[in-house]
């Protein structure tokens, strides 16, 4: 059951990603993106880590894709843009990549897997996802979580700057 | 939630960085306007202060922050490096930037959050932290790109910057996330134990390996990821691309090579050959292409391509197997010996380019030169001081980064990489030199006699003294800087 749900959910994800690329009117790559989205949380669910597949569905699909949305409709992307000229020596060299990776995943048993420890069931039994996420992001992984608020400040003032009227022309 | 206070001590450059970048932000609407150069000197001072705090730490070891974070010499020594190369970016940017009349405080602010973002990368001990200070870095650097946003070639820039450096982050993260499902871990030192003691030529290693080697090769703008560089240096402000060029090339050549030793350094003969094909080409097309720029932030830009594939040359030892210990260690402190010593010749060059106008633009064109030296006789000298050292004859700088890396190669049995990459640096003189014999031996146009000309401003001459000097007194006394590398390298112990 366990390994037909992952297949099912990522082969949906994978084929949706696909669409995102090929469709040409981009509301439909947009709605394809949400699909995704939702199997990518289908994912999570399978995986026990029901907090992750909420997050995933409130701010991937919830936010972020209505944002995507709004700048599609608010430029009004109509005309095709046809500036990929090397699509087929892109397609080429992706198929060989492909084929490559495929052929090394294929090629021998990975070993280094075997030395991991199972997985640790004990913690998702006595107490919440949530709870365990929040302790980790607080304590182990302190440091890398205030990072990513100053990467998430620097976006900010730098939409700001780039896009505010009025703080460079004035001076021009 | 309780931090360690020893874990706070550890970061207190990083800390005082960011600190005073958000004061910036604070105190910059509140500032009258012509009191905004205090906001400058302002970050100027706080680099003097990380400086001191670093240097009193040198030479001790400490982890962090439960492991994420190592603070060593060899991060000791990158940190005073990003330190002197932003502080003279932000003396560059404070005349430059009125000039170009984008003169804002935030400006500032994003230099020292770009430069915490390269503390973090150094002082990385963990993927995750390294990969978010390369995302800070980069980001920071994005916006940076397209601060002249009046001008088209300054917007493209940035979105180019930022389609590609999006991307490149993407295969990189791809790339850590197969390593963190088959070793469990993003720990260096976990994945270097999870590493050895696997079957060599596992497949998902492999693949996560190169994987992470394209990321970074889009970081230190090595060929074939290389196609973003020339664009970006040419539509970014003069003041931003010299801060790229320098700034974020050593932060990301230090983390690079952090990762490759620590973590996969038991498994060398998968990544050496790989780095060597990657040199080997990039010392080549780098130095072919800047022959016929026209326009020389562009030639700068191959020029960049080009060192990143010298310094390559230092990766290669550091990788090649059946190499004594000691010899793989002169590979490392050589590759930081020219990473230093570029960033001083790559900083002088740029301040003469910004400094050049041309009416009330820019003189970046190769013929803006033509004649310089009977006007400025001081400035056509200097560049032609840093245009020497970039094709590296001695008694430059720039002889002695190449002198120390290609005899670490030949003393590593590559003798014929090193005589590969003297050829190109032969070639690599005739652009170098064509600028001065523009600026000595061509005859100016009235035109060109008319407008183009030199503007200098006090704190232009300090980065132009600082450049100077470094340039000439490595090249004549390199002892203290070899020894300091020496002594920062990754501890030999740790590279199996």
């Amino acid at each position: 059951m366990g390994t037909f749900a992952f297949f099912y959910f990522a082969g949906i994800i994978v084929a949706t990603a696909g669409m995102v690329v090929a469709f040409k009117n981009p509301i439909y790559s947009a709605l394809a993106l949400l699909v995704m989205f939702f199997h990518v949380a289908g994912l999570f669910v399978t995986l026990h880590a029901e907090f992750l597949a909420i997050i995933q569905i409130l701010v991937y699909a919830g936010a972020i894709l209505v944002l995507y949305l709004f700048v599609v409709m608010l430029l009004n992307l109509k005309r095709e843009e046809h500036f990929h000229r090397q699509l087929l020596v892109g397609v080429f060299l992706g198929c060989v990549l492909f084929a490559e990776a495929v052929l090394l995943v294929l090629k021998g048993e990975t070993t280094l897997g075997n030395s991991l420890p199972a997985a640790d069931t004990s913690v998702e039994l006595t107490r919440g996802n949530t709870e365990s996420i929040g302790e980790l992001l607080f304590s182990t992984y302190l440091f890398p979580f205030e990072l990513a608020s100053l990467i998430l400040l620097v976006a900010m003032v730098g939409a700001v700057i780039l896009t505010k009227k009025g703080i460079l022309e004035v001076k021009n | 939630m309780s931090i360690p206070f020893a874990d706070l001590v550890t970061i207190i450059p990083e800390l005082l960085v960011v600190g005073i970048a958000c004061l910036i932000l604070v105190l910059d609407p509140i500032t009258p306007t012509h009191k905004k150069d205090f906001l400058a000197w302002m970050s100027l001072g706080v680099l003097g202060v990380c400086a001191l705090v670093t240097m009193s730490g040198f030479g001790g070891s400490a982890m962090a922050f439960s492991g994420l974070v190592l603070v060593d010499a060899y991060a000791a020594f990158w940190k005073l490096l990003l330190y002197l190369v932003s502080g003279l970016t932000i003396l560059l940017s404070m005349s430059y930037l009125k000039e170009e009349k984008i003169d804002l405080a935030e400006y500032y602010a994003f230099v020292l959050l770009a430069l915490a973002g390269m503390m973090v990368m150094v002082s990385g001990a963990d993927l995750l932290t390294i990969y978010l200070g390369i995302e800070l870095m980069s980001i920071t650097l994005y916006i940076m790109a397209g601060f002249k946003r009046f001008e088209a070639r300054s917007i493209e820039a940035s979105a180019k910057y930022f389609v590609l450096g999006a991307f490149s982050s993407g295969i990189l993260l791809y790339g850590i996330s197969l390593l963190f499902g088959v070793t469990g871990s993003t720990r260096l030192t976990e994945i270097a134990a999870a590493v050895n003691g696997s079957a060599l030529d596992d497949p998902l290693m492999l693949l996560a390996l190169m994987l992470i080697i394209v990321g970074f090769g889009f970081k230190v703008a090595a060929v074939p990821f290389h196609m973003w560089t020339p664009d970006v240096y040419e539509g970014a402000p003069t003041s931003v691309t010299a801060f790229m060029a320098v700034a974020s090339k050593a932060a990301s050549f230090a983390a690079f090579l952090r990762v490759l030793l620590e973590a996969f350094g038991g498994v060398k003969p998968h990544w050496n050959v790989l780095i060597l094909g990657v040199c080997l080409v990039t010392v080549a097309l780098g130095n072919l292409v800047a022959i016929v720029q026209t326009n020389v932030k562009r030639m700068l830009a191959y020029s960049s391509i080009a060192h990143a594939g010298y310094a390559l040359v230092g990766v290669v030892v550091a990788g090649w197997v059946g190499t004594a210990a000691d010899i793989s260690s002169r590979g490392v402190s050589s590759l930081m010996l020219y990473l230093a010593i570029y960033s001083f010749m790559t900083l002088g060059a740029f301040a003469m380019v910004a400094m050049l106008r041309k009416g009330g633009l820019e003189g970046e064109e190769i013929e803006d030169f033509t004649g310089l030296a009977k006007r400025h006789k001081g400035g056509a000298f200097l560049m032609m001081v840093f245009m020497v050292s970039l094709a590296g004859i001695p008694p430059t700088a720039g002889f002695i980064g190449k002198f120390y890396l290609f005899m670490a190669a030949v003393n590593a049995g590559l003798a014929w990489l090193a005589i590969f990459g003297l050829i190109f640096a032969a070639i690599s003189a005739f652009y170098y030199l064509r600028i001065v014999m523009v600026m000595y031996m061509r005859e100016p146009s009235p035109e060109q006699e008319k407008h183009t000309r030199l503007v200098l401003s006090p704190q232009v001459s300090v980065v132009l003294a600082f450049a100077l000097v470094g340039v000439v007194f490595l090249g004549i006394f390199p002892g203290p800087l070899v020894s300091i590398a020496d002594l920062s390298v990754i501890p030999i112990s740790s590279l199996k």
